[in-house]
């Protein structure tokens, strides 16, 4: 009786030990969550600050009691966006480059370098922005200044490019084989094939990519504060602007500021947070209505 | 009367980099007829069916050594596959319709030649249908996903697909494995409605099917042709020993 007893405690400990593991993700989120609203919202449930000052400024004086993100979040949006666009094409054409052009020793060494590009941490990333992309376009900028919105978009988009490549490979490669032969059987030719009905066949997988990499640019900060020019004040009115996104604007001057100053950067921090959440809820409801169809 | 042939296989040999998988095939396919090659698995005929559209090509370790003389042309040589592959269709063994419509499935062959013009691609979608004794069933939902229909309906459509490119000859890879036996009437009742207009030519595992649609036979073995013969002589007065022991179900 005892033993049976003492066996079954033990079988309950042990559960319990993966149960309190599995807690720590859930726990960590609902932590964060909660510090960064509570702080971010009590400025403005203190009344100390607008809230409508703070979503709709364009400067960012803390000197002068200034406190607008409307300049950071256009800023965020317009890097995003750009990534994206230079970003994704690159990355969707590489992955069909290695699951269904690339000979397998080609593919293979395409493959390894990308996954290298994955592991490269972000501030070198930022440092190689800083030190080629920067001087690059102060060359060909109108403004005379490296440090803008083109050079972040360009540091972005290479940033974005393992995550969307790999993800959108493998997508491509569980494709299956039926559907190549029964394009080829009908005449089409090799991208006729790849363009009409793989990628299609794919597109599920690479959206999951392309959402991946989204929630990368916008949430990059190390490497972009090294590019952006981090303005106090302006939205970017041309690919030649500097920008602030607000992920930089936090990791600025978290380290230093102090009562209201303080709290609104945790504010930005709650910007931010909706503002991917957003994107990611809209573009996975975008996905799955269309592969619906 | 003499039919016209159309396909004439010469001293086919097919090697999958050291294993030779065809051996000196030798084979005159007449127009307007169904084929049948049958045999037991890995005896080769899905494989010399691949030849005729040079669907062999896909598998990089393929070696191909003789002729096969489609409408006077070496189609081993130097030719333009995409337009051999649009007078020689295929049906594959399990049904695949492309994840789109069913329109667009129909519509995907013509428009990868570059047929634009809607009333055209219209007309065509609606006669490839027709022809493949599927229009009824669906020309309420032409816009519906493919992949909703049923295995018979979907190898059906993939018939239809084939017919839209208005090709010469028909390949059919094993197409009523997949399905049910209703099913697999409706595509026999259909290839010999198919074959006054198109060159028919199918593998089957099934000896019954061959006998009931078939007008000519090719028993496969090991990689070689056995006996070929009009299908009433092959199952009733075959010449070779092996071909009996086969078709009594002695082996295979």
């Amino acid at each position: 009786m005892e033993a049976i007893k003492r066996k079954k405690l033990k079988e309950k400990i042990v559960e319990n030990i993966f149960l309190i593991c599995a807690c720590v993700a859930v726990i960590s989120l609902l932590a964060i969550t909660f510090f960064v609203f509570y702080n971010g919202l009590k400025p403005f449930v203190s009344n100390s600050y607008s809230l409508w000052s703070f979503l709709t400024g364009v400067e960012w004086r803390p000197g002068s009691n200034l406190y607008g993100i409307l300049y950071m979040f256009v800023g965020s949006i317009f890097a995003t966006l750009g990534a994206i666009l230079i970003g994704v094409p690159v990355a969707i054409l590489t992955a069909v480059f290695i699951a269904e052009l690339a000979g397998s020793k080609v593919g293979k060494l395409i493959r390894f370098a990308v996954e290298l590009l994955a592991g490269i941490p972000s501030v070198l990333y930022g440092v190689f922005g800083l030190g080629i992309i920067v001087p690059y376009v102060l060359k060909i900028s109108p403004m005379a200044q490296g440090e803008s919105l083109l050079a972040t978009i360009l540091v972005l988009a290479i940033m974005i490019l393992p995550t969307v490549i790999s993800i959108s490979e493998t997508s491509l490669s569980t494709v299956p084989m039926e559907y190549r032969e029964g394009s080829y059987a009908l005449g089409a030719s090799k991208i006729q094939t790849i363009f009409r009905v793989v990628i299609p066949a794919a597109r599920s997988g690479i959206m999951t990519g392309v959402i991946l990499g989204i929630g990368r640019a916008i949430g990059e900060t190390m490497a972009v504060m090294l590019v952006c020019g981090n303005p106090i004040a302006g939205i970017p009115t041309s690919i030649f602007s500097q920008i602030r996104p607000l992920t930089t604007n936090i990791a600025l001057e978290m380290g230093y500021a102090a009562g209201v100053h303080q709290e609104l950067l945790y504010s930005t921090g709650v910007v931010l947070f909706i503002f991917i959440m957003i994107i990611n809820f809209t573009v996975n409801k975008l996905v799955k209505a269309k592969v619906g169809s | 009367m003499n039919k016209k042939i159309k396909f004439n296989a010469k001293n086919l040999d097919l090697y999958y980099g050291d294993f030779q998988a065809l051996k000196s095939i030798n084979l005159e396919i007449c127009e307007k007829e169904v084929t049948a090659f049958i045999g037991p698995s890995g005896c080769g005929k899905s494989t010399f069916l691949r030849c005729l559209n040079r669907m062999n090509d896909l598998i990089d370790s393929v070696k191909i050594e003789g002729e096969i003389i489609f409408e006077g042309q070496d189609i081993n040589g130097d030719i333009d596959v995409i337009n051999l592959r649009t007078r020689v269709g295929m049906v594959f063994q399990k049904p695949n319709p492309f994840p789109m419509s069913i329109y667009e499935n129909i519509a995907y062959g013509p428009k990868c030649q570059g047929v634009k013009d809607k009333t055209q691609l219209d007309t065509l979608v609606k006669e490839s249908l027709v022809k493949a004794a599927l229009w009824e069933e669906v020309k309420d939902r032409l816009n519906k996903s493919a992949l909703g229909l049923s295995g018979g309906q979907q190898q059906r459509l993939c018939i239809a697909r084939a017919i839209a490119m208005q090709p010469e000859v028909i390949l059919m890879d094993e197409p009523t494995s997949a399905l049910d036996p209703i099913a697999t009437a409706k595509i026999e009742d259909l290839m010999s409605k198919l074959k006054k207009d198109y060159t028919i030519i199918i593998v089957t595992h099934s000896m019954q099917q061959a006998g009931r649609i078939s007008d000519k036979t090719a028993f496969f073995l090991m990689g070689e042709v056995v006996e070929f013969n009009e299908t009433p002589v092959i199952f009733t007065n075959p010449a070779d020993k092996r071909t009996e022991d086969y078709i009594t179900g002695r082996f295979g």
